[in-house]
């Protein structure tokens, strides 16, 4: 196979690749007014049949999402920008953030063309300094040129794009919970229906997209949709419903590995593949017991599933919740899966927002049995508490508002039913491995 | 006696342009009165919702709902040092960091040390698992940290 050349990342390594100046010598604006005299319908016509997917975790087709807004609504329309990249072990938004915010904000304005929106409001999470500091002198060299504003390049379209800063909860990286912050408010989800395309922010209709989309959005107007659909992975013949894995992905490769890195390539790749040969095999010449596939809320692949495709329908065929962010996270052989859950349980209690009982209650009880556990004073029938708990939380079992508790339980699931063998020889052990510094943790 | 400057609020009010109402401007309004003022005590928090016509408890209400923010009995000190203790850290070493700066400044996480030089707190995933373990001061990421580098880097703040 020859080898894939990077769309997404093309100038990522190039000198001064934040410029406006260097984005233009690139061919970017180049057809941007074009692109904003077609008429809207026709651009979401061609993102809708080059086959995007949301690159943030749902994998919701991206042009479908935009044809659910109102017809003929006399605005405003806003775009989201859903910047608030938090899930554990991903980091793709932010290099694109921080190397070519260009490519993105030409993105935004393809896209709020597309939608008719006028606003856009870019939800950054605070962590990103950097990023933040990128885009602002981006957005003002747009303005500048003429790229912003009023009357943008003569075409008649406005676009204003506004900052906003989150405080440090994952949980605004749900789409409502997103809007509730946007507006003021505590980062609470929301019930849907309504769904953002027809009440979002401040009740009015809006898009939420995440970074990545919307990047790809930029290269799909570029290069057509059917270069789009060349790379990447046709909707299974046998399943009606599939709308395959089209385009190429950045993928997020780090924890045991000699080198981490984030790469992009055609959706579909393998786990093995990404470990082997983008990331230098695991480190210290160990194994790999287990690899995230998706960020943590996705759960586990066991040894024997590294093989499987990494498009958005390969992880749901192994019993893991999707594809996620596709961030890929290693973990050696001489690691225990006790210790890597309770992380993982950890990270969601401190990151419920506590709207729902089950998932406020049943994060807080999975954290404090695998500390037990981790204590040394575990019981075997704690493991199916554990599961018992994780069955009844989230929106499969119809309990809470939104995924976080999925996302929650999912490690629980796939860590238990997968490597039982490793907490059964912990419990029995009655060894405990605590560290001083997770007691410091405590303590806090 | 007001708490926040003309300055500040001058900085609040042209915030409000950029949003269809003044609610909006809760975040915006906490991130620089907290940044200028190393907390956001109760009087500021009636005056930015005097600012923004709102109750102050609906302001308290969204401030206390982002660890983020301190109250004036948690002031913050010159720096923030925030250590990831997310999975892929975790699996590089991330806790050791973190203890490496606790001892360094005698404090746990979520204290500020003595000299008022840094407050340290942890942090779940930072967005920069290709350089695990990672630690943030104040907005600005550092890399492949160790318990040598942390203490360099310690030393220049």
């Amino acid at each position: 196979m020859a080898k894939f050349e990077p769309v997404l990342f093309a100038r990522i390594n190039k000198p001064d690749s934040t410029s406006l100046k260097t984005y233009m010598a690139d061919g970017g604006y180049a057809r941007i007014k074009e692109i904003l005299s077609m008429a809207p319908v026709d651009v979401i016509n061609v993102v809708k049949d080059a086959g995007l997917r949301g690159r943030g975790g749902a994998g919701f087709p991206c042009g479908l999402k935009w044809t659910f807004l109102p017809k003929d609504h006399p605005g405003p329309i806003y775009l989201c920008i859903n910047a608030d990249e938090s899930e554990p072990g991903t980091f793709n938004n932010r290099i694109l953030m921080e190397k070519d915010p260009h490519q993105l904000i030409e993105g935004i304005m393809i896209a709020c063309h597309a939608i008719k929106s006028n606003n856009a409001y870019l939800y950054l999470r605070y962590e990103y300094g950097r990023s933040y500091r990128t885009l602002d002198a981006a957005i003002k060299e747009c303005y500048a040129a003429g790229l912003l504003g009023k009357n943008i390049k003569g075409t008649g379209f406005n676009l204003d794009i506004v900052l906003h800063r989150g405080a440090g909860a994952y949980i605004c990286g749900e789409e409502t919970g997103l809007i509730e912050s946007l507006e003021g408010k505590r980062a609470w989800p929301r019930i849907k229906p309504p769904f953002p395309a027809i009440e979002g922010l401040f009740r009015k209709p809006t898009i939420v997209n995440n970074v990545e989309t919307l990047c790809c959005v930029t290269q799909i107007l570029y290069r057509g949709k059917e270069w789009f659909q060349s790379i990447g992975v046709p909707p299974d013949p046998n399943n009606p419903r599939d709308p395959g894995s089209y385009g190429p992905k950045l993928y997020c490769v780090s924890g045991h590995v000699n080198k981490p890195c984030c790469v992009e390539l055609p959706l579909g790749v393998t786990a093995r593949e990404l470990i082997e040969e983008h990331a230098g095999g695991v480190w210290k010449g160990r194994k790999a017991k287990a690899v995230v596939p998706g960020g943590i809320s996705m759960g586990f692949f066991s040894e024997k599933e590294f093989d499987t495709k990494l498009d958005f329908a390969g992880p749901g065929k192994v019993g893991c919740l999707g594809l996620g962010t596709a961030a890929v996270v290693v973990i050696d052989d001489q690691t225990s899966m006790v210790d890597v859950l309770f992380n993982c349980c950890r990270f969601m209690s401190h990151e419920s927002c506590g709207q729902c009982t089950p998932c406020r209650e049943g994060t807080a009880w999975m954290t404090k049995i695998l500390t037990r556990i981790r204590t040394g004073q575990g019981r075997l029938e704690d493991l199916d508490l554990l599961m018992e708990v994780a069955g009844s939380m989230g929106i499969i079992p119809g309990t809470t508002i939104c995924g976080l508790s999925d996302g929650a339980a999912w490690p629980v699931k796939n860590a238990i039913s997968k490597f039982r063998g490793d907490f059964e020889e912990y419990i029995s052990s009655k060894r405990a491995t605590v560290t001083s510094a997770q007691k410091l943790m405590e303590a806090h | 006696m007001t708490v926040l400057s003309e300055q500040l609020r001058e900085r609040i009010r042209q915030e409000f342009p950029k949003y269809p109402n003044k609610r909006a401007v809760t975040l915006p309004a906490l991130h620089m009165v907290h940044d200028a003022m190393r907390a956001v005590s109760t009087a500021a928090i009636e005056e930015i919702a005097e600012l923004l016509e709102l109750h102050p408890a609906e302001v308290h209400d969204t401030m206390s709902f982002y660890n983020f923010f301190k109250d004036e009995k948690h002031s913050l000190g010159k720096h923030r040092i925030w250590v990831c203790r997310s999975i892929s850290c975790m699996l590089r070493g991330g806790e050791e960091v973190l203890e490496k700066v606790c001892n360094k400044f005698h404090v746990h996480p979520g204290q500020t040390s003595a000299d008022g030089k840094v407050t340290l707190e942890f942090a779940e995933c930072l967005g920069a698992c290709e350089g695990a373990p990672c630690i943030l001061v104040d907005d600005e990421c550092h890399m492949d940290m160790n318990a040598e580098s942390v203490a360099a880097l310690i030393e220049k703040l």
